[in-house]
């Protein structure tokens, strides 16, 4: 028997996040992404070169409206970033911070977006893993605040998001100038995948630098599309399209944690079990799927999940 | 493979005689190729005809059923490696496993019964029984299999090595077609004939890709027609790769010893949450059937979760149940928004409405999977399906107000749905994503403000 071996033309672009002191930055340590020259975790054509990477989410403003499963592993930090940084750094020890400026919203508070910036400032300061920003997904204020925020963490070399079809360029302009990667986003469609990253490059700005987010849909909330949609931007990169050669993004926390399955509590659903059983691995089971489909780096929410998925990945990858 | 109408062409007699019903035999090989035609309406065909033709109408991954009856799963006869490049059809069977000698096994059996979820209007449940033979004592064991399916009512998968053990239980349910699954690629040939004589699926593990090959040829040479074949009994990076191996061989290939649907046990030893992340991975990629010991609801309803979503079919978009849903905790005052019942569609306006953080009901009408603008275009999303769904939801009973918000891609259609329903329109946003702004400034009713 001939085993069938797939040669793939191309491979995946590979993006760092993150600079310690030698790349102009200060943090301990980086992460590099991608580099697949084959679908994920098929060893015998060629093992992945990095592991995919895990982040966790902190926000800056005390998530009243989260369930109780996903407040108690950072009680005392909730509504303080430096600090949530810090507590998550020292006891759940992600591969990065996803800081989330969700205040800046109009809806979540209407932050001042030099606020945001001197919240990047002291997060930075607390914590020393690489950081991914992420705006508050409304145009104007993030328009705001980017620039500032890119900014306040020039030299760190982060990943800042998003960068959408229609709102691309004050973010690219800041992420050149301060020489930050770009996480952009669409909307579950291959085809504006792609015309992102090509509006971004047009800019001069490297597509080596961007990372891909499809638009994750939790497990049991249309989970389907983005696995195919990441599936299909995965084998087109391999067969050579330069414009879809990212690596990709799971942003699986926030998706999964709106799930009912998820957060609801087991004296509403007792037929579904204990929510801090279940909680946390219905985010793990959004990410496991994601992997399967190409993904390269995971953000995370519960510090379970995540911990998970680690396992997991030495189980995929054989690391005893 | 397909054999094109010229393949087939030229394995036919080339006389033109007609008596096949079909003028010429290029014509003749035409149907049959699309399958318009079957190769016994010609008299003439020769022997290596019939072989070439049979072989080539196999499918490429055979489809084997286990159980009998109205609870017997299907698995097999899939045609892609890719989900977007058709669908996965016949989903992955869960099988959770029952020791023998466990002193749990009947609330375990009747707990495996019990494992079913109502989702998007579909029911989800675990599909069979795995009992692993341990005691060696083909009485016990046969009584045990008997016992199993009176308490779980389900198919069952027969763990066992043992011959007389295997035996003696299908003597008891070898009528509800169990899969007989020994873990040694010893006797193969004994159990091949074991499988023939009760018509039972059987399971080869070779304990490599290879050697399960070599096997599942000797199982079909000694009379077993219906075979699984067993995936990695190693690290799941094993198991990933035997059964892309299987499928690649057998699609790419036509590689028939590896032409079967598969199975594949998560680790025993590791702990439930890394066993249900081990069975995610089973079920999106290939596995037939999925083993494992997990019993829990929080670990059973997302496995069965995303069974579901990775065999929806890409083709035909699931569907929500057509009704009336709140969003948040609404009162009477609430808005109500209505939309289709394309699951997508449905997904992003209900979270668009949950961000917003305003309590809602949405209103969802059938229009058959079909996001707004296909149903407007379709005419499934008309003044007449939104005023009949309205009626039909009971929302005049739960609301003070009779103000329903329209998508604004529709909003071509809020004179006729006013005259239809008696409700007042307000035309929402285009895009959902607009939901949450519109609900906290645009928004006028519900509050007694536009009540004229």
């Amino acid at each position: 028997m001939e085993t069938v071996i797939e040669k793939w033309p191309a491979a995946i672009n590979t993006v760092t996040i993150g600079a310690r002191e030698d790349g102009g930055g200060t943090r301990s340590s980086t992460v590099t992404i991608g580099g697949e020259t084959t679908l994920p975790f098929l060893a015998f054509e060629g093992a992945p070169p990095h592991r995919p990477a895990l982040a966790l989410d902190i926000l800056d403003y005390s998530p009243d409206d989260w369930p109780e499963t996903l407040r108690e592993p950072f009680r005392e930090a909730l509504g303080d970033p430096a600090e949530w940084a810090g507590l998550c750094q020292e006891k759940y020890r992600p591969d990065l911070i996803c800081l989330r400026l969700q205040s800046l919203h109009p809806d979540w508070g209407d932050t001042d977006p030099e606020r945001a910036a001197e919240t990047v400032r002291a997060v930075l300061a607390a914590t020393s893993l690489p950081l991914i920003i992420c705006g508050c997904d409304h145009p104007e204020k993030d328009n705001l605040a980017f620039p500032l925020c890119a900014a306040a963490a020039a030299g760190e070399n982060c990943l800042i998001g998003f960068a959408t079809e229609e709102n691309y360029k004050t973010l690219t302009a800041a992420c050149l100038a301060d020489n930050h990667a770009i996480w952009a986003q669409s909307p579950i469609d291959i085809n504006i995948a792609k015309q992102v990253n090509i509006l971004i490059s047009e800019m001069g700005f490297d597509p080596k630098r961007i990372v891909i987010d499809p638009n994750t849909g939790a497990l049991g909330y249309g989970i389907e599309y983005t696995y195919s949609i990441m599936e299909r931007i995965r084998l087109a990169a391999l067969d050579g399209d330069k414009m879809l050669a990212m690596p990709l993004l799971g942003d699986v926390g926030a998706d999964a944690w709106r799930a009912k399955e998820a957060k609801a509590a087991e004296k509403d659903f007792p037929e579904w079990g204990e929510e801090n059983l279940r909680g946390p691995l219905w985010e793990a089971a959004t990410a496991a799927l994601l992997l399967q489909a190409g993904a390269d780096l995971l953000i995370f929410r519960h510090p379970e999940a995540l911990r998970k998925i680690r396992d997991h990945l030495d189980n995929l990858l054989d690391i005893a | 493979m397909a054999l094109t109408g010229l393949d087939i062409y030229k394995l036919l007699p080339k006389t033109n005689c007609g008596d096949c019903g079909s003028p010429t035999c290029l014509a003749f090989a035409m149907k049959l190729a699309s399958k318009q035609a079957e190769l016994q309406s010609c008299p003439h065909a020769s022997e290596e005809a019939t072989a070439a033709l049979g072989a080539a109408s196999q499918p490429p991954i055979r489809l084997v059923t286990i159980g009998a009856g109205d609870n017997r799963v299907e698995i097999g006869n899939e045609t892609v490696l890719f989900r977007h490049q058709e669908t996965f059809y016949h989903q992955t069977a869960l099988a959770v496993r029952v020791r023998e000698d466990d002193p749990e096994r009947e609330a375990r059996l009747e707990k495996i019964a019990g494992l079913r979820f109502t989702r998007v209007g579909e029911e989800i449940a675990v599909d069979l029984a795995a009992l692993e033979e341990e005691s060696g004592d083909p009485e016990k064991f046969a009584a045990f299999a008997l016992r199993a399916g009176e308490l779980s009512g389900l198919p069952a998968v027969l763990i066992s090595s043992s011959l007389p053990c295997l035996g003696a239980a299908l003597e008891k349910i070898g009528k509800s077609r169990p899969l007989i699954c020994p873990r040694s690629p010893e006797k193969i040939e004994d159990f091949a004939a074991l499988a023939r004589e009760h018509s039972c699926p059987l399971a080869v593990d070779g304990g490599s890709v290879e050697k399960t090959a070599e096997l599942s040829l000797r199982a079909r040479e000694a009379g077993a027609e219906d075979l699984v074949l067993l995936a990695g009994s190693g690290s799941l990076k094993e198991k990933l790769a035997d059964l892309t191996v299987i499928r690649r061989q057998a699609l790419r290939k036509q590689f028939r010893p590896l032409g079967y649907p598969t199975i594949a046990f998560t680790n025993p030893d590791a702990d439930p949450e890394a066993q249900a992340l081990e069975a995610a991975v089973l079920i999106a990629k290939y596995a037939g059937v999925v083993v494992t010991d997990l019993i829990r609801p929080e670990y059973i309803l997302p496995l069965l979760t995303v069974r579901q979503n990775i065999y929806t079919d890409p083709q035909k978009p699931i569907q929500v149940e057509p009704k009336l849903y709140p969003v948040g905790t609404p009162d009477r005052n609430s808005p109500l928004l209505v939309t289709t019942n394309f699951s997508l569609t449905y997904f992003t306006v209900e979270g668009e409405i949950e961000a917003s953080r305003i309590g809602a009901y949405l209103l969802v009408v059938d229009t058959e999977g079909t996001s707004v603008l296909t149903a407007w275009a379709a005419d499934k999303f008309n003044a007449a399906s939104i005023s009949r769904a309205l009626n039909d939801s009971g929302a005049a009973d739960l609301l003070d107000h009779r103000n329903l918000i329209l998508p604004g891609y529709v909003a071509v259609l809020s004179g006729k749905v006013e005259e239809e329903s008696g409700w007042t329109v307000e035309v929402g946003p285009r895009e959902a994503s607009g939901i949450p702004k519109f609900l906290k400034t645009a928004y006028r009713g519900g509050t007694g403000k536009d009540q004229s």
